[in-house]
């Protein structure tokens, strides 16, 4: 009984979605192609929620901060204070790196449950701040006039952009989940005190895998603000939180690429039901109910097995 | 600052704290004794208020409504429990988002039925007007909100410490299997303590709604600010509770009138960095 070479088949068919992921600009309008821009920002910003939440076994409930943060920074440097681009999105990567230090700091002690309510009221105080900060944030009105420079601001040369910047964040974040410090965090996921008594220094790699997730969602929170040309505290309340969470756990969490498949689903699904009704938050809620329900692991992973099984089935038994 | 400013923000952080106690009360002892986070127990604060709200235009009188709307969130509360129970048994991370999941549906439902305007439930007319408390007016039902709030506080302290309920609860809130495997049948326990905590958050909904507005958004602060009662107090300690709404709405009240720039951050700051040195609260015990 010979099983297909399914590590080799998918490997081949995530070449196969990247060539297609980079001519999409040829088949698509431009409507699509934006909404297909905005789906890998969030894909990115959800990929840096499950390197914390999948791979490193804490949930985080306040990474819309963080993305936000970014964000706001950046429109703030371009559009009120006068900055470079340049200037703007490493201030606002380094903004998401502080807050996020700032965050681990406190985050790194608790776990489970605790973790998932500490994440959540950090992000509520910078809700707050942004919410009532007039003079700095503009609070319900928020920023607006984020321009992208020459080259960037035409619809098909974004989307480049950030196609390159999706496959770079996963590329990096695969490549750190492999290495011996992603190995460690797999294991603080699984068995933590196992994991101290072996000496591992547990607090101080929460620590920096909360850091690097921050970074990573730094860059997707620049690339957002270039995307909207308008930021309001919308960006890092704890809808954008949860938001952000169901889309790795609907895709599935502890794959990365599962972000890419709950942004894609939450997103076109977003997209399509609200030409019929306005009511998308209870359709948003339900899916979420009846994927904690009857989907626990994601989408990614029950596809790839029902595929699998189907597959194998044909080919490799009589 | 004087001193009647000072009385006055300290009774509206009084009765505030009776609010919040309310809310807070019930998502503690759900946490303690099932283990569960309900992020949906704001959702049921603001229905309780709807409801009180639609039920007053209805039938006109005020405490019915309020009881009536109560009773129907507790009975939604237990719907939960049972979905939760029957689909999501022993997968805790799974039933706190099953339950964020429901918070959207609840949300985006009360806008659909209620719309986007705040709405105030009219005080009923015995409790109109003010009281003379020295040198200071007072309205009266911000007076009779404190009232219910200790009353409550003491009839929970009473069923809590003096009944065979009460018994099995704290029982169930130490060792639920143990007091299973006595024979004795927890699930029943546990329906009551859901109806009765989400009750109590209906409740809260349908008094608070004459004094706060009723408005989309009014869940998730009142969540939040519950969130940091009980961690201030101790996950699954109803005297913690008590001290955690207190102090958190003594910080929310001074907060909002002495620095409103920072309003939450007055609040969270020391809830966050309680959560990071001491998880189990003032009045908690480590698990």
């Amino acid at each position: 009984m010979n099983v297909p070479p399914f590590g080799r088949l998918w490997a081949i068919f995530a070449l196969a979605a990247a060539a297609a992921g980079a001519l999409l600009p040829l088949w698509l309008s431009r409507y699509y192609l934006d909404v297909s821009t905005q789906i890998l920002i969030f894909a990115i910003f959800a990929m840096t929620i499950d390197f914390l939440a999948g791979y490193c076994g804490r949930v985080p409930l306040g990474h819309g901060a963080l993305f936000g943060v970014s964000a706001y920074v950046l429109a703030y440097t371009t559009a009120r204070a006068g900055g470079s681009l340049a200037a703007g999105v490493a201030l606002g990567v380094l903004g998401s790196i502080g807050l996020s230090a700032l965050s681990a700091l406190l985050a790194v002690r608790t776990a489970g449950v605790y973790f998932l309510l500490l994440t959540l009221a950090e992000g509520m105080v910078v809700y707050g701040v942004a919410f009532r900060w007039t003079s700095v944030t503009g609070a319900d009105n928020g920023i607006q006039g984020v321009v992208r420079p020459a080259p960037l601001d035409g619809p098909v040369a974004f989307y480049y952009l950030v196609l390159a910047a999706f496959l770079a964040v996963l590329l990096a974040l695969r490549r750190m989940v492999r290495s011996p410090f992603g190995l460690t965090l797999h294991g603080i996921r699984e068995c933590e005190p196992r994991m101290r008594s072996l000496g591992y220094n547990v607090p101080l790699h929460v620590f920096l895998a909360f850091v690097i997730s921050g970074f990573f969602a730094g860059i997707a929170g620049a690339l957002y603000a270039l995307f909207n040309g308008f930021v309001s505290p919308a960006v890092v309340s704890l809808s954008q939180s949860s938001q952000g969470l169901v889309m790795v756990i609907v895709g599935g969490a502890g794959t990365l690429v599962g972000s890419l498949v709950g942004a894609t689903l939450m997103i076109l699904l977003e997209t399509w039901v609200s030409l019929f009704t306005d009511r998308w938050p209870i359709v948003l809620g339900l899916v979420f109910m009846l994927t904690m329900v009857f989907a626990r692991e994601g989408l990614l992973v029950k596809g790839r097995a029902l595929v699998e099984r189907w597959v194998g089935s044909a080919l490799g038994k009589p | 600052m004087t001193s009647t400013f000072l009385i006055a923000q300290t009774l509206n952080s009084a009765t505030f704290a009776a609010l919040l106690f309310l809310v807070a009360s019930g998502f503690t002892v759900i946490f303690g004794m099932l283990r569960i986070v309900n992020l949906a127990h704001g959702g049921l604060y603001l229905l309780g208020g709807y409801f009180s709200f639609s039920l007053l235009r209805l039938t006109g009188a005020f405490f019915l409504s309020v009881l009536l709307a109560a009773a129907a969130v507790g009975l939604l509360g237990v719907a939960l429990l049972a979905l939760m129970r029957k689909l999501l048994s022993g997968h805790e991370l799974a039933q706190v988002l099953l339950t964020l999941g429901l918070t959207f549906v609840i949300a985006d439902s009360s806008l659909l039925a209620w719309g986007g305007d705040p709405l105030s439930i009219p005080v009923p007319a015995w409790l109109q007007g003010a009281v003379e408390l020295g040198p200071l007016v007072y309205p009266k039902y911000r007076c009779f909100v404190l009232g219910v709030g200790i009353a409550v506080a003491a009839g929970i302290w009473l069923l809590v410490n003096r009944t065979r309920m009460g018994a099995l609860v704290r029982a169930g809130v130490d060792d639920a299997e143990m007091v299973d495997a006595l024979g004795i049948d927890i699930e029943r326990v546990f329906l009551w303590t859901f109806f009765a905590g989400s009750a109590l958050a209906g409740l809260a909904g349908g008094l608070g709604g004459v004094f706060l507005t009723l408005y989309p958004g009014a869940d998730g602060e009142i969540l939040v600010l519950s969130l940091a009662v009980v961690i201030i107090g101790g996950l699954g300690s109803l005297e913690g509770t008590l001290v955690g709404s207190l102090l958190v709405a003594l910080l929310n009240t001074f907060g909002q009138v002495l620095f409103p720039e920072l309003a939450y951050f007055v609040v969270f700051a020391p809830m966050a960095l309680l959560l990071s040195f001491r998880p189990w609260g003032l009045l908690g015990r480590p698990s």
